[in-house]
């Protein structure tokens, strides 16, 4: 397939248009404007709707309205913007619709800065809105993973009735990389039993809501999404295992990190050092069962990522404190180099070669 | 006999949530009458609010979406960019749509969007429990202002219509009232025109009708009747403030 | 020839339909109590009744059918 060399935040919009979204719905914040900008351009000369909102609480709502409908439909922002998302995210799940929601993260909190970061996997993974609730969370790591994984979002989104956030950052959201992006297609999926798109007199009216006033009703809802939530955990749950089979030593990272990582684990083999790399790609659901078995001979695990340390909680819950588990981070923007991850895992080693 | 007056087809035959006397139920029949009317109930979706009508959904049988608070000119964009076929409206009351959802009301009606908005204003917030709405009269007596609204520390009273008639992409802006029959015909034809300002591609139509709560006013429905031609109409003067079929659609 | 009925449980007592009668011949009966507790409005004077439906128009519970 041929290949054009993209940026990221370019790809994933293309890629978005190719998987058969229809509608696109933001706000300009940097920095992921380049995807609003991009889709503005094609939305209109391919069929489909893009509309600058008066915010992100508006975008967020319009999704809404069209996911209700039964299209596919798209918002990105980056971390504030995502923070103002958050009650329509909370409705959107509570109103079993299927979304895309793209957060291209920059370090926090407050207005933070603009650089790369991974401050936001615990708002991504526990905490997007209020309720219990859970959504799919998709970490890409190269702007190719970008381009599959927008497909694949939308997908997990039909298939299940719940939104999607594709968690990318601000380095693959500005990198450019060469790419090759799948034929267009739309949802294989039937809505028809819950769209709320007009009864044409042929049907009961569809009601897409989330407000139950009897608690008993609520508590049954509420447990069925739950049951939702255990078929993804079990079929749905991704990652990508590199050298981990002998490795004394697995690092964990995700999104932009991992590759960073990558270089420090391929310095390190080259070294002699036996050390591997867990790159989890669904963040919810964590690859509990990927990272057990990654880590199964390991002496230590280490812990990679763009911010003061989020993800690392979720690594000890699932290896149930049988390994021991180390940090490492940097943090507001700035970016963790492969001599600093390499420099860890030395230490981890035992702190010579 | 023939039956010449009964429940239309869009209302739900079921028993209403109001309160007695709470003019919600007739400002629902009335777009239903109008929906039935125009025979467009199967392509028809409404999309209701946060506060008492938030359980508008079981009443309208077209197919329903209930919005967060103050989000449903959001919602219904979303809607009706999607799918653009589809007849939308939004069933709102006035702390939903002049308080929390100011930012989606006005930039709904400053796109043009082409959806109809029915905004019921009683001056309170009736589901909480009777706050300060910001319809709320000066002087007005609320759960939030025990002493009566002071304008020095609680502001003034939103008029939705006169301000939604200053922008270029409303089409549509009238304040009707349902206190008497004569006024429930205007509200209908007011809400009438205003699905037919959608179906027309017209952009975006407002019909706020003044509305009562019984309940949270501390009077009986009757009294709540006098207080809605005496106190309120004073304040919101109903009429047309804007319509762009008028002589070049000049704002009152 | 005209007839209002009240549907007994949907009415809920508010006294709108008796604002509106321009006949005054619509009022709270004080004998029998719906489901809901209500005293529920009736026609006094069926006789009299023209079928102009303004009781129903302004009725909150949709809870007078007309027939003519």
């Amino acid at each position: 397939m041929e290949k054009v060399l993209m940026k990221g935040n370019e790809a994933l919009a293309e890629a978005a248009i190719r998987a058969g979204c229809k509608c696109f719905f933001g706000y300009p914040i940097t920095p992921q404007t380049e995807l609003s900008e991009y889709l503005s351009k094609q939305m209109p000369k391919r069929g489909g709707v893009f509309l600058q909102a008066e915010s992100e609480v508006a975008a967020i709502n319009m999704v809404l309205g069209a996911a209700a409908t039964g299209t596919r439909v798209m918002t990105s922002s980056s971390s504030p913007g995502v923070s103002l998302k958050s009650e329509g995210i909370s409705y959107i799940a509570g109103s079993d619709v299927p979304a895309v929601i793209i957060n291209v993260q920059r370090g926090g909190p407050g207005l933070g800065g603009i650089q790369p970061s991974q401050a936001d996997y615990w708002q991504a993974t526990k905490g997007l809105g209020h309720g219990d609730f859970h959504l799919i969370v998709l970490a890409p790591s190269s702007v190719q993973e970008v381009v599959d994984l927008v497909s694949k979002a939308f997908d997990l989104g039909d298939k299940y009735r719940v939104p999607v956030m594709l968690l990318s950052d601000g380095l693959l959201g500005q990198m450019m990389e060469p790419v090759s992006f799948p034929e267009a297609t739309e949802s294989k999926f039937d809505k028809s039993g819950w769209a709320a798109n007009g009864t044409k007199m042929e049907r009961e009216h569809h009601i897409v809501n989330s407000l139950y006033i009897e608690a008993n009703d609520l508590e049954d809802i509420v447990k069925e999404r739950y049951a939702r939530y255990a078929a993804i955990e079990e079929a749905e749950s991704d990652a990508e295992s590199y050298l981990t089979e002998d490795a004394d030593i697995v690092v964990v990272a995700y999104g932009a990190t991992a590759r960073v990582v990558k270089s420090a684990v391929n310095k390190a083999r080259a070294e002699g050092i036996k050390v591997g790399m867990l790159r989890p790609i669904t963040l919810w659901p964590f690859p509990k069962k990927q990272l057990c078995a990654a880590c199964e001979n390991a002496k230590a695990v280490l812990t990679v990522e763009m911010s003061m340390g989020q993800m690392v909680d979720d690594v000890k819950l699932a290896l149930e404190c049988k390994k021991p588990v180390s940090f490492f981070g940097r943090t507001g923007g700035v970016i963790p180099t492969p001599a600093e991850v390499y420099a860890e895992i030395v230490k981890l080693n035992g702190g010579a070669l | 006999m023939a039956v010449v007056f009964e429940r239309p087809h869009a209302l739900c035959d079921v028993r209403l949530h109001y309160c007695a006397g709470c003019t919600h139920g007739i400002i629902h029949r009335l777009v239903c009458e109008v929906i039935d009317e125009m025979g467009i109930e199967g392509e028809t979706v409404g999309v209701c609010p946060v506060g008492c009508s938030v359980f508008a959904y079981n009443y309208f049988n077209c197919d329903m979406i209930e919005a967060p608070h103050g989000r449903a000119p959001a919602v219904a964009t979303g809607v009706k960019r999607a799918r653009p076929d589809l007849n939308v409206f939004t069933y709102q009351g006035d702390g939903d749509l002049a308080a929390i959802g100011t930012a989606e009301t006005v930039h709904a009606a400053t796109r043009g969007e082409n959806i109809v908005v029915i905004f019921v204003n009683n001056t309170t917030y009736g589901m909480t429990g009777g706050q300060m709405a910001p319809t709320t009269l000066p002087g007005q007596v609320t759960t939030t202002t025990p002493y009566g609204r002071d304008p020095k520390a609680n502001g003034y009273p939103i008029r939705v219509c006169e301000m939604l008639s200053t922008l270029t992409g409303t089409s549509y802006a009238v304040r009707t009232a349902v206190d008497t029959v004569p006024h429930i015909r205007e509200t209908k034809k007011a809400i009438r025109k205003a699905f037919e300002n959608q179906k027309a591609g017209k952009g975006f139509s407002i019909v706020e009708v003044l509305s009562t709560c019984p309940s949270n006013w501390g009077l009986t429905p009757k009294e709540s009747i006098k207080r809605l031609q005496e106190e309120c109409i004073p304040y919101y003067p109903l009429g047309v403030y804007k319509d762009i079929d008028a002589e070049g659609g000049e704002t009152k | 020839m005209a007839k209002m009925t009240v549907i007994f449980d949907r009415c809920k007592g508010c006294e709108l339909c008796t604002t509106a009668c321009p006949k005054h011949i619509v009022a709270l009966q004080h004998e029998k109590r719906n489901k809901e507790g209500v005293f529920t409005a009736v026609c006094t004077d069926e006789s009299a009744c023209i079928g102009c439906a303004m009781c129903a128009m302004i009725c909150p519970d949709c809870a007078i059918v007309i027939e003519k």
